[in-house]
C-alpha cells in the first residue's frame, strides 16, 4: 500500500503530489475513520491508527530522501497556496526546510512507534482516534508558514492531549490534564494578540493583509519597542510550551501522570512546539528583539538546566526523575537557540531530535517497567538487571545517550550547543556546562539503585524485554548510535537553514553581528566534518565524568 | 368645491418585506386556526412554523441575489433599509427560530405543554427581531424590539407549572420594560439633539454637522447603549440573564441566547458601529469598558456555578463580550466578525441547549454536574456532540467558535483597542476552565451505572446533528461563512428604489 502510494507520488512527480497536505490530512482522516468504526471491532481501531501513522511516517521519511540539502530555503512548497479566508488572506502554505525537517521525520516515526509500543488500558477506540489526530496537529505546527494556521495547529494539540493524559493517565490524572491545557492556553492567549498585531501592522505598511510567515518576517514592519512586546508575547506562549523555568511547574505533573505513549509523544515531540517555535517564530520574525532578550534567555535556558538536573536527582519516582530531565535537557536546546550561533543553533535543531530519541526512549522503558512491577518508586526497584539482562542494556544505551556519552546522539548536540553558546557567552556556558555533569550524576545514579543491587521479591522475576517491545526500541536505538558516530548527514540538511535564518538576523539588526570565535581558525565552515578530532580533548572529559559517577 | 388632494404614502417595496411577512403572518395564520379548530396535531404546528421560516429564509436568500445586483436600498420613506447586514440576519434569526421550535416540539410533549402558543410567540418575536434587523429608523426599531420583546417575556413563563419559569418570566418582564423605556428616552433625546430619529439622516448630520453642544446626543446615545446592552445581557446590565435562563424552558433559552441576542447586537452593530460611527471617539471607550466587563465578570462568575444550565447563562454573557469587541471596532472587519460569530453562536447554542433538553429530563430541571457524569460511557454520540459545543464554545480550533473568537479580537486589534483584546484572551482561558469541568464530569467521572437511558427525540436529534456539522464545518472551512459576512454589511442608504 504505502509503495504503490508512493509509486503514484512519483509519478505525478514531486512537486505536484501536495506530500506534505498528505502528511496533515492522513493522520486526520484516520482520526475520523477511527471514530466511525464501531467501538466493538476492536483491533480495526489500532490497525487503521497504524496503517494510518506508518503511511505518514514512510512520506516523511521520503521527503527526507527528496530533501534537497543545498537549498537553505522552504521547499516542497505549494507555488500558489490555496487561499482559505479571503478577507484575511490566510492560506494553506506549507513548507518545509532544514529546520523542521528532522522535527517531521521525527514525528513521522514516533507516533507509529507509540502505538505499537503500548496498548491502552480501557476505550482503545477513543485512545487511537486522539493519537492519530494528535499527530495531525503536530505535522501541522512544523510545516505550516502561515500565522493562523500555525495558531491553531499550536491550540488544537492540546484537546487531544488533554484527553490522553485525563482518560488514560495514571493517580491524579484529572488535575494534571487540567494543569496542563490551561497553562498551555493561557500561554498562547497573548500570543494571538501578538499575532493579530503584527499583521496588521504589516497591514498598515503595506496594504497586504497576509498571514505568510515570509512576508511578515522579511517585512519587519514594527518599531523596536513593538517588537519587543510582541516578541514578549510569543515567548511566552512557547516558554510554557518548551517548558522554561519558571513556567515549567506543568511538566512534571503531566508527564508523570500521562499514558505511556503520552509521555512519549509529549517528550518526544510536543515539547519541540515551543522550541521550534523560537527558531521560527521567535528568531525569524523578531530578530532585533530576539537579540535584545537573548542575555536573558540564555540565563533563563540555564537555570533550567541546573535546575532541571537538582531537581530529578532528588525524584523518588523514576517517571519523574525522567520528566525533569526534560526540563534540564530543554534549557540545553533553548541556550543554543539564543546563543545565535551557526554550532549552537544547529545543535539546538539536532538536539531537539536527540531528546526527542533519547527521553521517548526512556518513557518506553520506564512505562513498560511500570506495567511489569506496578511501581515507578525508585526504592521499590532494585535489581532489575539480573532479572531482564536486555532490559537493563537497552536502558544504558539510552541513559548514555541522554547523559550525552560521546559516540551517542546526545554528545553531538550538547557539544555544538556548548561550543556555540561559549563564543556567544562564555560565563553562561561555563555555568550550563555542569549540567551535563549533573546529567550524569541523576542518570547513573538513578541507573545504580534500580538496576544494581540485589534483586528481592518481585525485581527478581521481572520479566525481560519481549521482542515485540525490543522491535519498537530498535529504530531509536539505532538512530541514537547512528546520529552519534555519523551526524553529517543530518548536520549538513539543518546547517544551510540555520545559516539563512542567521543572515537574516544579521541584516535586520544593525547592532548585531555573529558571535565568532576568537582563535584563528583557517576555515570554519565545516564543522560537521571535523568536530570529533577538532575536540578530542573535551571528549576525555566526558569520559572521566562517566567513570566517576558511574558503576 | 373641494380640492383633490391626497395622502402621501410612502413606496412600499413589498418584496424587502416578505421575510418579515412569512414569519409573522403565519404565525397569526396558525394562531387564528387553532382557534377555529381545536385538534391540530402538534407536528402540524411544528411544521408550520417550519414553512414559515422557510419561506423567510427563501425570500431573504434570492433578495441576496437582488442586494449582490443591485446593491442596498430603502424603503418605506427610508425607514427600512435591504442590506445585505439585513438579510443576513433575516437567516440567523429565522434558523434561530426553526431549531428553537424543533427543540420545544417534543419538550412540550414531554412537559405535558402542548399548544400552539409557543410557537406562535416564536414566530412573532422572530418577525420583531427581524424589523429590528432592517430598521433604518429609531422609532421603527423600537417597534421591532417590543414586538421581539413582549413575546420574550411571554416565552420565559411558559412553563405554566414551574414556579421558576414564572419567576423568570416576571423578572424579565419588569427588567425588560425598564430598559425599553432607556432606549425609548435615549432616542428622545437624539430626535432632540439630530431633529430625526432617521438613521440614514442621524448619519447624515453627524457626517457633516459638528455640534457645539453634544450633551444632548451623548445624553441619548448613553441611555441608548442601555437600553441594547439590557437586551444583548452585558454587564452591569445582565444581571437578569442567569434567572431568566435558568428559569426559562430550555428552548426558549436557546432562542433568547441566539435569536434574541442577534436582534439585540442588530441594533447595535447598525445604530453604533454604522450610525453614529462619526462620533466613534465619544461611545467606544465606554463600549470598551462595558465589553471588558463582560468578558471578565462573565467568564469568572461562569465558573463557581454549580448548575451547568446556570453555567451556560453565564458563558453567554462572556460571549455577549466577544460580540462587543465586532461593535466597538466600529469598522467594516468587526461587523462582518460580529456577524460570523452570531450565526456560528446561534448553531452552537441551539445544539447545546438541545443535549440540556434532552438531559433536563421530566420537569426541566436536572442540570447539576453529577447528571452529567460518566455521560461519555452511556451516551457516546450524544457526548460526542457536546463535547464539539463545549470545545466551539470554549474558542477550541477547528470549530467554528475558535474563527469566530479569532475574527472578533482581529478586529479590535485592527481598530488598537489592544487592551480589550487581551482581556479577551484571558476570558477565553477562564472560560475553558468551565467548559473542562462538564468535560471532565462526561468523559473522565464514572457515574451512575444505572441511571435511566434518556431516548433522543428525532427532532431535536435532527438540530444537534445539524449544529455539530455546521459549527465543524465552519470551523475548518471558516472561508466559506466568512465571505458572506464579508458582504454583509449594514449600509444606511437613502433611496427609494
Amino acid at each position: 500500500m504505502i509503495n504503490s502510494l508512493l509509486l503514484a507520488a512519483e509519478a505525478a512527480g514531486p512537486v505536484n503530489f501536495p506530500v506534505l497536505t498528505a502528511l496533515v490530512v492522513i493522520p486526520f482522516l484516520g482520526a475520523i475513520a477511527i471514530a466511525v468504526v464501531p467501538a466493538a471491532r476492536i483491533e480495526a481501531h489500532r490497525l487503521i491508527a497504524l496503517i494510518a501513522t506508518v503511511i505518514t511516517g514512510a512520506m516523511s521519511i521520503w521527503v527526507l530522501a527528496e530533501f534537497n540539502k543545498d537549498d537553505s530555503g522552504f521547499q516542497f512548497a505549494n507555488d500558489d497556496p490555496n487561499v482559505w479566508v479571503e478577507s484575511l488572506g490566510i492560506r494553506w502554505d506549507l513548507a518545509v526546510d532544514g529546520i523542521s525537517l528532522f522535527l517531521v521525520v521525527l514525528t513521522g516515526i514516533l507516533f507509529p512507534l507509540a502505538i505499537l509500543g503500548v496498548s491502552p488500558e480501557h476505550s482503545p477506540k477513543n485512545y487511537f482516534a486522539w493519537i492519530v489526530a494528535l499527530e495531525a496537529g503536530v505535522m501541522g505546527v512544523f510545516l505550516t508558514r502561515d500565522l493562523f494556521f500555525f495558531f491553531v495547529f499550536f491550540e488544537v494539540v492540546l484537546v487531544p492531549m488533554y484527553f490522553l493524559i485525563g482518560s488514560w493517565g495514571h493517580g491524579n490524572r484529572v488535575y494534571a490534564a487540567t494543569k496542563f491545557f490551561l497553562y498551555t492556553m493561557f500561554g498562547s492567549a497573548l500570543m494571538l494578540v501578538g499575532i493579530l498585531a503584527i499583521v496588521f501592522l504589516h497591514e498598515d505598511a503595506t496594504g497586504v493583509t497576509t498571514f505568510n510567515l515570509v512576508e511578515i518576517a522579511e517585512g519587519q514592519n514594527w518599531g523596536v519597542n513593538t517588537g519587543r512586546w510582541i516578541f514578549l508575547a510569543f515567548a511566552l506562549a512557547f516558554s510554557v510550551k518548551v517548558p522554561i523555568f519558571p513556567v515549567h511547574t506543568w511538566l512534571p505533573d503531566a508527564h508523570t501522570e500521562a499514558p505511556t505513549a503520552g509521555s512519549v509523544i509529549l517528550a518526544g515531540v510536543m515539547l519541540k512546539l515551543g522550541t521550534y517555535g523560537f527558531l521560527r517564530f521567535g528568531l525569524y520574525l523578531f530578530p532585533e528583539a530576539a537579540t535584545w532578550f537573548a542575555p536573558v534567555m540564555m540565563i533563563l535556558g540555564t537555570i533550567g538546566i541546573i535546575y532541571g538536573a537538582v531537581a530529578a536527582t532528588m525524584q523518588k519516582d523514576l517517571k519523574r526523575l525522567v520528566a525533569y530531565s526534560s526540563v534540564a535537557h530543554l534549557g540545553f536546546i533553548v541556550l543554543g537557540t539564543f546563543a545565535i550561533t551557526t554550532e549552537a543553533l544547529v545543535g539546538s535543531v539536532m538536539q531537539m531530535v536527540n531528546h526527542g530519541l533519547s527521553t521517548g526512549a526512556l518513557f518506553f522503558l520506564v512505562g513498560w517497567m511500570y506495567e511489569r512491577r506496578h511501581t515507578r518508586e525508585i526504592s521499590q526497584l532494585g535489581g532489575l538487571q539480573k532479572s531482564a539482562p536486555v532490559f537493563a542494556a537497552a536502558f544504558t544505551l539510552v541513559m548514555l545517550s541522554s547523559v550525552g556519552l560521546p559516540g551517542l546522539n546526545g554528545f553531538v548536540g550538547e557539544f555544538l550547543i556548548l561550543l556555540g553558546a561559549f563564543v556567544a557567552s562564555p560565563w553562561i556556558t561555563s555555568i550550563a556546562a555542569t549540567g551535563v555533569i549533573l546529567a550524569a550524576l541523576y542518570l547513573l545514579w538513578a541507573y545504580q539503585r534500580v538496576f544494581h543491587g540485589p534483586a528481592e521479591g518481585e525485581n527478581a522475576e521481572m520479566e525481560d524485554l519481549k521482542v515485540s517491545e525490543g522491535l519498537v526500541l530498535l529504530p531509536m536505538l539505532v538512530l541514537i548510535v547512528f546520529l552519534g558516530v555519523y551526524p553529517k548527514p543530518m548536520l549538513e540538511r539543518i546547517e544551510p537553514s540555520v545559516d539563512a535564518l542567521i543572515a537574516h538576523i544579521d541584516e535586520n539588526v544593525d547592532t548585531w553581528t555573529e558571535p565568532q570565535r576568537e582563535v584563528l581558525a583557517p576555515s570554519d565552515d565545516d564543522h560537521g566534518d571535523d568536530h570529533s578530532d577538532d575536540h578530542s580533548d573535551d571528549d576525555d572529559h566526558g569520559d572521566d565524568d562517566h567513570s566517576e559517577d558511574g558503576e | 368645491m373641494l380640492a383633490q388632494t391626497t395622502i402621501a404614502t410612502p413606496d412600499v417595496d413589498v418584496a424587502i418585506l416578505l421575510p418579515m411577512l412569512f414569519m409573522g403572518v403565519g404565525g397569526l395564520l396558525i394562531l387564528t386556526m387553532t382557534s377555529v379548530k381545536k385538534d391540530i396535531p402538534a407536528w402540524f404546528i411544528t411544521g408550520w412554523t417550519l414553512a414559515a421560516c422557510t419561506g423567510a429564509v427563501i425570500s431573504a436568500i434570492s433578495l441576496w441575489g437582488r442586494y449582490t445586483d443591485e446593491g442596498p436600498s430603502s424603503t418605506i420613506a427610508n425607514s427600512v433599509g435591504f442590506d445585505g447586514f439585513s438579510i443576513f440576519l433575516t437567516i440567523v434569526i429565522a434558523l434561530a427560530v426553526v431549531m428553537a421550535s424543533l427543540l420545544a416540539h417534543t419538550y412540550l410533549i414531554r412537559e405535558q405543554l402542548e399548544g400552539v402558543e409557543l410557537h406562535v410567540l416564536l414566530l412573532l418575536s422572530g418577525t420583531g427581531g427581524l424589523i429590528m434587523a432592517f430598521a433604518n429608523d429609531l422609532i421603527v426599531f423600537f417597534l421591532g424590539l417590543e414586538t421581539l420583546s413582549l413575546a420574550v417575556y411571554i416565552l420565559a413563563a411558559m412553563h405554566r407549572r414551574r414556579l421558576e419559569s414564572q419567576e423568570a418570566g416576571m423578572k424579565y418582564f419588569v427588567l425588560g420594560a425598564f430598559s425599553s423605556t432607556f432606549l425609548l428616552y435615549g432616542i428622545a433625546l437624539i430626535y432632540g439633539a439630530t431633529g430625526t430619529t432617521n438613521l440614514v439622516e442621524i448619519k447624515t448630520f453627524l457626517d457633516t454637522q459638528a455640534l457645539v453642544q453634544d450633551g444632548l446626543l451623548l445624553g441619548g446615545l448613553a441611555l441608548m447603549i442601555v437600553g441594547l446592552a439590557f437586551k444583548v445581557g452585558a454587564v452591569p446590565f445582565h444581571s437578569w440573564t442567569p434567572d431568566v435562563y435558568e428559569g426559562a424552558p430550555t428552548p426558549v433559552v436557546a432562542y433568547m441566547a441566539s435569536g434574541v441576542k442577534a436582534a439585540g447586537f442588530a441594533g447595535l452593530l447598525r445604530i453604533l458601529s454604522t450610525g453614529f460611527q462619526a462620533v466613534v471617539d465619544d461611545w467606544v471607550p465606554a463600549m470598551e469598558v462595558i465589553a471588558a466587563l463582560t468578558l471578565l465578570i462573565g467568564s469568572i462568575t461562569a465558573i463557581v456555578q454549580t448548575d451547568v444550565k446556570r453555567m451556560l447563562a453565564y458563558s453567554s454573557i462572556s460571549h455577549a463580550g466577544f460580540i462587543l469587541l465586532g461593535v466597538l471596532a466600529a469598522s467594516e472587519r468587526g461587523t462582518a466578525a460580529a456577524l460570523f460569530y452570531l450565526a456560528s453562536y446561534t448553531f452552537l447554542v441551539a445544539g447545546t441547549f438541545g443535549v440540556l433538553t434532552v438531559l433536563g429530563g421530566e420537569g426541566d430541571n436536572n442540570f447539576s454536574f453529577d447528571a452529567f457524569k460518566g455521560l461519555g460511557k452511556r451516551k457516546p454520540l450524544l457526548s460526542f456532540a457536546f463535547m464539539v459545543f463545549l470545545l466551539a464554545q470554549a474558542g477550541v480550533p477547528l470549530t467554528s467558535g475558535f474563527f469566530a473568537k479569532f475574527g472578533v479580537i482581529a478586529a479590535a486589534v485592527d481598530a488598537e483597542s489592544y487592551w480589550v483584546a487581551i482581556v479577551a484572551m484571558i476570558a477565553a482561558v477562564i472560560g475553558a476552565y468551565l467548559y473542562i469541568r462538564i468535560l471532565i464530569s462526561m468523559f473522565l467521572e464514572d457515574g451512575d451505572e444505572d441511571a435511566e437511558v434518556l431516548a433522543i427525540p428525532r427532532s431535536i436529534g435532527a438540530v444537534i446533528a445539524a449544529a455539530v456539522v455546521v459549527t465543524v464545518l465552519f470551523g475548518i472551512f471558516p472561508g466559506i461563512l466568512d465571505g458572506f459576512a464579508q458582504d454583509a454589511l449594514a449600509q444606511l442608504t437613502a433611496s427609494g428604489n
